[in-house]
């Protein structure tokens, strides 16, 4: 199983936390797929707390956590 | 020790602060960032800041730039700075920059820094400030904020953070900012800058998260794949 964390302006419309079945994701983009997340709109994907690319692959237990864009002052 | 100092003890040595009276730190643009910027530096006592913005207040900014109210719209913020650290503090020196930061400017307007403070607004000017703090071998740290939500973090001169976190695609979703979410973003800049201006130890490589809606805080390590 693999545990997806999202923060912020990522969570509006979804849950906070997503369980899924490793067998179905290999890369975090396919997570990203199927939550309907935007590329763009994620800034910092972390994998067990590593920075990370979407085309990076998942393992079972990852914990891959997605944070939207920061920027204004 | 000046009175003014002495609540800053024990919490800071006289040492400390005695340090810090010899640092010079820039903070660069006076809006909802910069504005607490300058208060939590001029209070704490750096003995040099030097302010910079060529931006003057708008109606929008009073629902949390510190330094605007509603009789100074249209007045300088860069001017407004150097005027709230003269009240709060006249014995900090400062230098007063009423420009935008530019690729023609920017290497000049940092030049003798210690540290310099992100109060910047937008991806493009952090990045033409980071890079003019590279070359100068100067730390920059960063704060931005969107709605709820603030990040911070110490860029060491020879790291590419800025560059990490804002990849060529980055997209801004939300361009809200609510009245605490400049001042929590804005004292834990400070915060940072008072560790790294004393010599105590800071943690780089990684980004602080803070998210007031959710409650929630992340230290996140930013480090290449």
């Amino acid at each position: 199983m693999i545990e997806v964390r999202l923060f912020a302006n990522l969570r509006k419309g979804r849950e906070k936390v997503y369980f899924m079945e490793s067998g179905s994701i290999a890369t975090v983009q396919d997570i990203m797929d199927r939550l309907a997340i935007p590329r763009e709109e994620v800034n910092i994907l972390l994998i067990n707390g590593f920075h990370q690319k979407p085309e990076t692959k998942v393992n079972d237990e990852d914990i891959v956590s997605l944070f939207p864009a920061v920027g204004g002052g | 020790m000046n009175e003014r100092y002495i609540r800053n003890i024990p919490a800071l040595s006289e040492h400390e602060c005695a340090q810090l009276l010899q640092k010079t730190v820039a903070i660069v643009g006076c809006g909802g960032l910069g504005g607490h910027l300058v208060e939590l530096m001029a209070r704490i006592g750096v003995g040099e800041l030097v302010v910079i913005d060529g931006d003057c207040f708008e109606l929008s900014n009073l629902n949390r730039q510190l330094l605007s109210e509603t009789d100074c719209i249209g007045f300088s913020k860069a001017q407004a700075a150097a005027e709230r650290i003269r009240r709060i503090n006249p014995d900090v020196k400062v230098r007063v920059y009423q420009t935008m930061l530019d690729t023609e400017n920017a290497d000049t307007l940092i030049a003798g820094c210690d540290a310099v403070l992100d109060g910047l607004d937008n991806i493009s000017s952090r990045k033409l400030l980071k890079q003019a703090c590279s070359k100068a071998g100067i730390p920059y740290i960063f704060g931005a904020i969107s709605g709820w939500v603030a990040q911070t973090a110490i860029s060491m001169p020879d790291d590419n953070l800025i560059e990490i976190l804002y990849p060529e695609d980055t997209k801004l979703t939300d361009k809200s900012a609510l009245s605490f979410t400049p001042a929590l973003c804005a004292s834990m800049q400070s915060a940072l800058c008072v560790k790294l201006l004393t010599g105590r130890a800071v943690q780089t490589g990684a980004i602080y998260y803070f998210d007031l809606l959710h409650q929630e805080y992340e230290v996140i390590p930013i480090v290449s794949s």
